[in-house]
C-alpha cells in the first residue's frame, strides 16, 4: 500500500478545513471499502480524514416526527436501533441483510453510501474501466459481470451501486445533509447517486470537498408496512443480484399506496416510478403486481451474464408486493 | 416489531461414538492433540516462526498470461527505504530447470508445480506468473515498493476458452499406479444403442480454486549451502528433495519444517512459485526471507481444479438393469503443466452394468496448471454419473436408492475384475435411507408455503490408498512412547490418530504416547493426499509395534518378567535407558529399493484388490419458487471409511467433505476471462464458498467395519466426503423443481426462471 498521512479533527470545521486545503485528502469513515480499495491500488490518497470521532454519532428524532441519522452511526447500531426498526423496518432489513456483523460493526452510514461498485473489473488494475479512469473503455460489458446494470446503463459503464441501505433509503425519499466551508445542503437520496452516462467515474453529485453529515428520514407512515428482500447467491454475506424494498397500502382489495426501489439492477438504487404509478388505485392482485412490475422492467435490457435478472427482478417485487399485502410488513 | 435476523444454524448435537473398537484407545473419540495450541494460537505456522533478521517478500504478479518481458525498471522500489532487493530473471540464482514430465522412479518430480523456471526466464506463460520478488525490511516497505516495480510486455494474445477449444482435444491415457482415467467392459456403444431405456446428458463443471485458511507461506534460511524451510506443506519428502533438485544440492542439505498446515485440500502437494522464489530471495539477500502469499496470490499461482465437460449415457433395461454405462470426459490442464484429474474413476466402480465405456481426453490452455483439490476427478465425475443415475430413476419411475441397490457390483470390480476387499456400499445405501426417514420421501414439487421441497440420494466412492511410511519408535524407562514420523498434521488429527494407534499396537495407555512429526529430519513420511495417510501410518506402526514388543517380551524374559509388560517398567528392571526400533529407515541405494519394492506391491495388489471407501448421501433442499434460491435444509450421510480410528476427527473430515461439496454443488466457480484469461474472482468476497448460513446440521455416520485388506482396516476418510454432494443436492432439486440441472454451480438463474 502506498504510504499514507492520517489525520483526526477534532471538529467538523477541522474536518472541512482538511479536505479543501490538503491535497489528496479523502474522508475516512470504517474504512471497509476505502481501504480495500487502496490495497487494490484503485483509491491513491495521499492523507486520510478520519471522521468516525465527529460528533455524527447520533440517532435523534427530528421535531416533525422522523429521523436524523448522523452519518458516523455504525451500521450495527443503526440495524439495532429501536425508532429505526420500529418506524422504519425496511430500513433495518437492509442494513442487517449486507456484508457480515464484522463489517457493520466497523461500517459507517456516510461510508456505506458512498462505498463504491464490485463489479470485477473496476477491482482488476489489468482491465479496463472507465470508472476508474475516464475513456479507457469497459471490459465488463463482455466479460463476467453477473453482478451487472440491466437498468440505465450505458455504454461506458455497466456497474451497479451495491448498497443495501441505500435501496430502502431512496424508497423512502430519504435527505442526505452534506456541509462544506460554503456551507449546508440536503439532497435527496434520489438524486445522490446517478447514472453512469459519458463519466462513470462519478458516482454521486457530492463535491469532492463535502462532508455528510446526516440522513434524514421524513415521517412515513406507510414505511410501517415496508419489507426488504434480497436475492443473492449464498444465503448470506453476498451482494445482492436483485434486491426490493418495498411499501404498500392496500384498502378494499386495491392499492391505494405503493413504493418499490430496487437494488443491484443500476448504477443507482432504482426508484420503479413506473411501477408505481400503474399499480395505485388498481386492484391488489398477484397479476396486477406482475403486470406492473413487468412494466418498470420493460426498459431492462440484459446482458448474457445479467438476462436472468429481468424476469427474477419482476418475479421478486410480485412475490415481495403479495408478501405485503397478505402478512403486512416486517413484523 | 422484530427483525428477522440473517438465518443461524444452530449447534448440532454431537455425533454418536460408533463401539466395536478394538482397543482401549482406538475408537475413542479423543480431543485433537493440537487443539489446545490451536485455540491459544500457540500452533506456529509457516510464516510465524520469528527469525532474526527476517525479510519479507512480496511478489509482483504479470498482469497478462502469455507473452514476454521488454523492459524491467526496478530503480525506484530499489530506492524505496527499507528495500534490501528486487529479485528479478537478471539477478536470480540459476537453478536446475523443473523437470518436464514426472518420472515414476522419482516421485518428487511430481512437485513440480508447473515448468515455467521462475524468474530464470522473461517468458510469460500464465497470468499471475510472479515476474519479480521484492525483499524488504518489513512487509509494509515490501507492499509498497512491489507497486513501483515496472515491467513492460510484449503481450500474445493467450489461449483461455476451455469452450472454444474442447476440439483441440487429445486423448488422456492411464497410468500405472495412477488413478485410472479410462475404461472398458464389452460394447458400451451398441450395448446402448440397443437399450430399451435410455438417458444422455451433457454436464459441465467449473474450475475451483484452492482456499485453505492459511495462506500458502515458505519462511526460507540459507546457512551456506544449506537451506532451511518453514513450509506448509503435504509432502516434506517431495519438497525436500525437490528443493534440493532445483537448488543442486543434495536433499539432506534441505531441512524442511512443516510442524502445522492451515488446511491444503491437494493445493500443498506441490512446490509453487513463491516457495522457490522465497528460497532464491534468501540465497541472494543472505537473509532469512518471509515470503506469505495474498489470498489473490493464492488464486494467481497455485493450481485449481480443472473444469470439466462430461457426457454421461445409460441404456437400461425397463426393469433398470444397466446395460450400457457411458462416461466420457474433457478436462484441461496448463500449457506448462497440470495432470488429467481422474473424473471417470467413480463410473468404473459405482455399476455393474453390463457394458462400460469411460474416456477422457484433455485441452491445454495458457491457464495456470490444475492441480489435485479434495476427491480430484471423482468430485466433478460423481455430479454427472450420480445424477444422470438419478435421471434415470425418474424416467424409469423407479425408487433411485432401489436403482442403485439393483446395480450393485458383486465380488468383483466390472471393469477392473479385481476383488472387492469389502464392499459397503449397499448398506450405506440402506442405512442411509433409514435414517434420513426416506420411505416418507414427498411427492415431487411438493410445495411448502413459498418453497418447492425435494429430497435427493447419491452415493459416493473414493479408492483407498498406501504410501511409504517409515517410523521410528522409541519406548523409554520412564515408559514413554515416541512416534517420530514426518508426517502431516493439517488439521486433520493425524497426530492424534497416531497416539492412538501406537497405543493399542503397542498395548500402552494413550497418554504415554507423543507423536513427532513435520520435519525432514524424521523418518520419511507419508504425504498427506489420497486420503491414505492414516492407513499407510497404521501399516508402519503395527510392524514397528510387533517387533518393539518383540524386543521388549525378549528383555522380560531376561529380567524374569512377564511377557507383555508394562515398557517403563521392563526397560527400569533391565538397566536399559531406551529402545528405538525402525521400521523401512534405509537409506542410500537401499531407500530406492525400498521404493521400488514398495511400488511393485502396489501394482501387484492393485491388480488383486479394488479397496475404496464408499457412501451415501441424502438431502432435503428447498427452492424459493418465484427467485430459485436453494437452501439445503437436511443432511444425511452414511460412510464405509473401515476402521474409524477417531470418531471425532473422522466425522470432522467427512463433514468438511461436504461442506466443500456443497461449495461445489451451489457457489463455487473460478471466473476467467477468457479474453486475458485471467481469474476475475481472486476474492473470498466474490468467489463463493459456503457461509454457516449454507450449511444445515450435517448427521454423519460410519459403519465402523474394517477393511480385512488394509492397515487396521483403515480406508481413509478425507475425500469420500465431498464425492457425490454435488448430484445429491441436483436431484434434490429435480425432484423438487422438475428441473436437471447439469451445470455447476446451481445458481438460482438454472433453477427457475
Ligand atoms: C466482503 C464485503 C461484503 C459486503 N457486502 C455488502 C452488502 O451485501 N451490502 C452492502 O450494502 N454493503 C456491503 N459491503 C460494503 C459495506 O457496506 C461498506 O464497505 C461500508 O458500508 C462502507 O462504510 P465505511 O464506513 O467502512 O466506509 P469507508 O470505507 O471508510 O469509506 C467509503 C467511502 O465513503 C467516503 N466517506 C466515508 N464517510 C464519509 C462522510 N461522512 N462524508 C463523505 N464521504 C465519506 C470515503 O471517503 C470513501 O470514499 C460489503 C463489504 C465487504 C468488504
Amino acid at each position: 500500500m502506498r504510504p499514507v498521512s492520517y489525520a483526526v479533527p477534532a471538529s467538523v470545521d477541522e474536518a472541512l478545513a482538511a479536505i479543501a486545503d490538503l491535497p489528496g485528502a479523502k474522508f475516512l469513515g470504517g474504512g471497509t471499502n476505502l481501504v480495500d480499495l487502496m490495497r487494490e491500488g484503485i483509491e491513491a490518497p495521499d492523507v486520510l480524514v478520519d471522521v468516525t470521532r465527529l460528533p455524527l454519532a447520533e440517532i435523534t428524532e427530528t421535531a416533525d416526527g422522523g429521523l436524523r441519522i448522523g452519518s458516523g452511526v455504525r451500521n450495527t447500531d443503526l440495524a439495532a436501533h429501536p425508532l429505526l426498526r420500529g418506524r422504519y423496518p425496511v430500513v433495518a432489513q437492509a442494513v442487517v441483510m449486507g456484508a457480515s456483523g464484522q463489517i457493520r460493526n466497523m461500517a459507517t452510514v456516510g461510508g456505506n453510501l458512498l462505498q463504491r461498485t464490485r463489479c470485477l473489473y473496476f477491482y482488476d488494475q489489468a482491465a479496463a474501466c472507465n470508472k476508474r479512469e475516464r475513456g479507457a473503455g469497459c471490459d465488463a460489458a463482455a466479460g463476467h459481470n453477473r453482478m451487472g446494470a440491466i437498468l440505465g446503463a450505458s455504454e461506458h459503464c455497466v456497474a451497479v451501486h451495491p448498497s443495501d441501505l441505500a435501496v430502502a433509503l431512496v424508497l423512502l425519499d430519504a435527505q442526505v445533509e452534506v456541509v462544506s466551508r460554503s456551507g449546508t445542503r440536503t439532497i435527496s437520496v434520489g438524486d445522490f447517486h446517478r447514472l453512469p452516462g459519458q463519466t462513470p467515474d462519478v458516482d454521486t453529485t457530492l463535491a469532492a470537498d463535502e462532508l455528510v453529515t446526516a440522513v434524514l428520514l421524513p415521517p412515513e407512515p406507510l414505511a410501517l408496512r415496508s419489507r426488504y428482500r434480497k436475492v443473492r447467491d449464498r444465503a448470506s454475506y453476498a451482494f445482492a443480484l436483485v434486491s426490493v424494498a418495498a411499501a404498500l397500502e392496500v384498502r378494499d382489495d386495491s392499492v391505494t399506496q405503493v413504493r418499490v426501489a430496487l437494488g443491484g439492477v443500476a448504477h443507482k438504487p432504482w426508484r420503479a416510478t413506473v411501477l408505481e404509478e400503474q399499480l395505485t388505485g388498481r386492484s391488489a392482485t398477484d397479476e396486477e403486481f406482475e403486470r406492473a412490475a413487468r412494466a418498470e422492467l420493460a426498459q431492462a435490457v440484459g446482458g448474457p451474464d445479467t438476462e436472468f435478472k429481468i424476469g427474477l427482478a419482476v418475479r421478486t417485487i410480485t412475490a415481495t408486493l403479495r408478501r405485503l399485502r397478505d402478512e403486512g410488513g416486517a413484523a | 416489531m422484530t427483525i428477522a435476523p440473517e438465518r443461524t444454524t444452530t449447534t448440532a448435537p454431537p455425533t454418536e461414538v460408533p463401539a466395536g473398537a478394538p482397543g482401549p484407545a482406538i475408537g475413542r473419540a479423543v480431543d485433537r492433540v493440537d487443539g489446545l495450541a490451536k485455540a491459544t494460537g500457540t500452533a506456529r505456522f509457516s510464516a510465524e516462526y520469528p527469525i532474526p533478521g527476517l525479510t519479507h517478500a512480496v511478489l509482483v504478479h504479470a498482469p497478462i498470461a502469455r507473452g514476454r518481458i521488454t523492459a524491467l525498471d526496478t530503480t525506484v522500489a530499489e530506492a524505496h527505504p527499507g528495500v534490501v532487493l528486487v529479485l528479478t530473471h537478471h539477478n536470480a540464482p540459476r537453478l536446475t530447470p523443473p523437470p518436464a514430465r514426472m518420472n515414476p522412479m522419482d516421485l518428487s518430480t511430481m512437485a513440480a508445480g508447473s515448468t515455467i523456471p521462475f524468474l530464470n526466464t522473461d517468458e510469460v506463460h500464465v497470468d499471475g506468473q510472479p515476474v519479480a520478488a521484492v525483499v524488504a525490511e518489513t512487509l509494509e516497505a515490501a507492499q509498497y515498493a512491489a507497486s513501483l516495480v515496472r515491467v513492460e510486455y510484449l503481450e500474445v494474445t493467450p489461449t483461455g476458452d476451455f469452450d472454444a477449444e474442447l476440439g483441440n482435444s487429445t486423448p488422456v491415457r492411464s497410468m500405472p499406479v495412477m488413478p485410472p482415467t479410462g475404461g472398458k467392459r464389452g460394447d458400451a456403444r451398441a450395448a446402448y444403442g440397443r437399450s430399451p431405456v435410455q438417458v444422455d446428458l451433457a454436464f459441465s463443471t467449473p474450475q475451483h480454486n484452492h482456499n485453505a485458511l492459511e495462506p500458502h507461506a515458505t519462511t526460507a534460511e540459507w546457512d551456506g549451502d544449506r537451506l532451511t524451510v518453514y513450509e506448509g506443506c503435504q509432502n516434506i519428502d517431495w519438497t525436500q528433495k525437490y528443493l534440493a533438485k532445483r537448488f543442486g544440492i543434495s536433499a539432506g542439505d534441505v531441512h524442511v519444517v512443516a510442524k502445522f498446515v492451515g488446511g491444503a485440500f491437494g493445493g500443498k502437494s506441490k512446490v509453487w512459485a513463491a516457495t522457490l522464489i522465497a528460497c532464491m530471495a534468501a540465497k541472494v539477500a543472505q537473509r532469512p526471507v518471509r515470503l506469505a502469499l495474498t489470498r489473490e496470490g493464492v488464486y494467481r499461482t497455485v493450481g485449481g481444479r480443472t473444469p470439466t465437460r462430461q457426457r454421461v449415457a445409460i441404456g437400461a433395461s425397463a426393469s433398470g438393469h444397466m446395460e450400457a454405462l457411458i462416461h466420457e470426459v474433457t478436462s484441461r490442464k496448463g500449457r506448462v503443466g497440470g495432470e488429467a484429474d481422474q473424473v471417470v474413476a467413480c463410473s468404473l466402480d459405482l455399476y455393474d452394468a453390463a457394458t462400460i465405456l469411460a474416456e477422457q481426453r484433455i485441452v491445454e490452455l495458457d491457464l495456470m496448471p490444475n492441480t489435485a483439490m479434495r476427491a480430484p476427478g471423482e468430485a466433478q465425475g460423481s455430479f454427472a454419473v450420480e445424477s444422470a443415475v438419478d435421471e434415470l430413476a425418474v424416467v424409469l419411475g423407479l425408487d433411485p436408492v432401489d436403482l442403485r441397490l439393483r446395480n450393485q457390483p458383486g465380488e468383483r470390480s466390472p471393469v477392473h475384475g479385481t476383488r472387492y476387499s469389502h464392499r459397503r456400499l449397499a448398506q450405506t445405501l440402506e442405512r442411509g435411507r433409514d435414517l434420513f426417514g426416506w420411505a416418507d420421501r414427498p411427492a415431487p414439487g411438493t410445495r411448502d408455503g413459498k418453497d418447492l421441497v425435494g429430497w435427493g440420494v447419491a452415493a459416493a466412492i473414493h479408492p483407498s490408498w498406501e504410501f511409504i511410511a517409515n517410523v521410528q519408535l522409541t519406548v523409554d524407562a520412564t515408559g514413554g512412547v515416541t512416534l517420530a514420523c514426518a508426517f502431516h498434521e493439517m488439521g486433520m488429527g493425524t497426530a492424534t490418530v497416531v497416539g492412538q494407534m501406537v497405543a493399542d499396537c503397542l498395548d500402552v495407555p494413550l497418554e504415554r504416547v507423543t507423536a513427532v512429526y513435520g520435519d525432514s529430519d524424521l523418518p520419511m513420511g507419508p504425504g498427506a493426499g489420497g486420503s491414505g495417510q492414516t492407513a499407510s501410518l497404521a501399516a508402519s506402526i503395527e510392524r514397528a509395534c510387533r517387533a518393539m514388543r518383540k524386543r521388549l517380551d525378549s528383555l522380560s524374559d531376561r529380567v524374569g518378567m512377564p511377557d507383555g509388560s508394562d515398557p517403563g517398567e521392563v526397560l527400569s528392571r533391565a538397566g536399559e535407558g531406551s529402545l528405538t526400533v525402525e521400521v523401512g529407515a534405509d537409506s542410500g541405494p537401499r531407500a530406492t529399493w525400498g521404493q521400488v519394492r514398495f511400488l511393485s506391491k502396489m501394482v501387484l495388489d492393485s491388480r488383486r484388490w479394488m479397496k475404496a471407501a464408499t457412501g451415501a448421501h441424502f438431502c432435503e433442499v428447498r427452492v424459493d419458487a418465484d427467485t430459485g434460491e436453494l437452501r439445503v435444509t437436511r443432511w444425511t450421510s452414511v460412510f464405509d471409511v473401515g476402521r474409524v480410528v477417531n470418531p471425532k476427527t473422522t466425522h470432522s473430515q467427512l463433514r468438511g467433505g461436504i461442506v466443500m461439496g456443497l461449495g461445489l454443488a451451489m457457489g463455487e466457480e473460478t471466473l476467467i476471462d477468457t479474453r486475458s484469461a485471467r481469474i476475475m474472482n481472486p476474492s473470498l468476497a466474490e468467489y463463493h464458498v459456503p457461509v454457516h448460513a449454507d450449511v444445515p446440521h450435517l448427521d454423519i455416520h460410519t459403519l465402523d467395519d474394517p477393511d480385512p485388506q488394509m492397515p487396521l482396516g483403515i480406508l481413509g476418510a478425507g475425500e469420500v466426503g465431498i464425492v457425490g454432494v454435488g448430484a445429491a443436492v441436483a436431484n434434490a432439486v429435480r425432484h423438487a423443481t422438475g428441473r436437471r440441472v447439469t451445470d455447476l454451480p446451481l445458481t438460482l438463474d438454472r433453477i427457475v426462471g
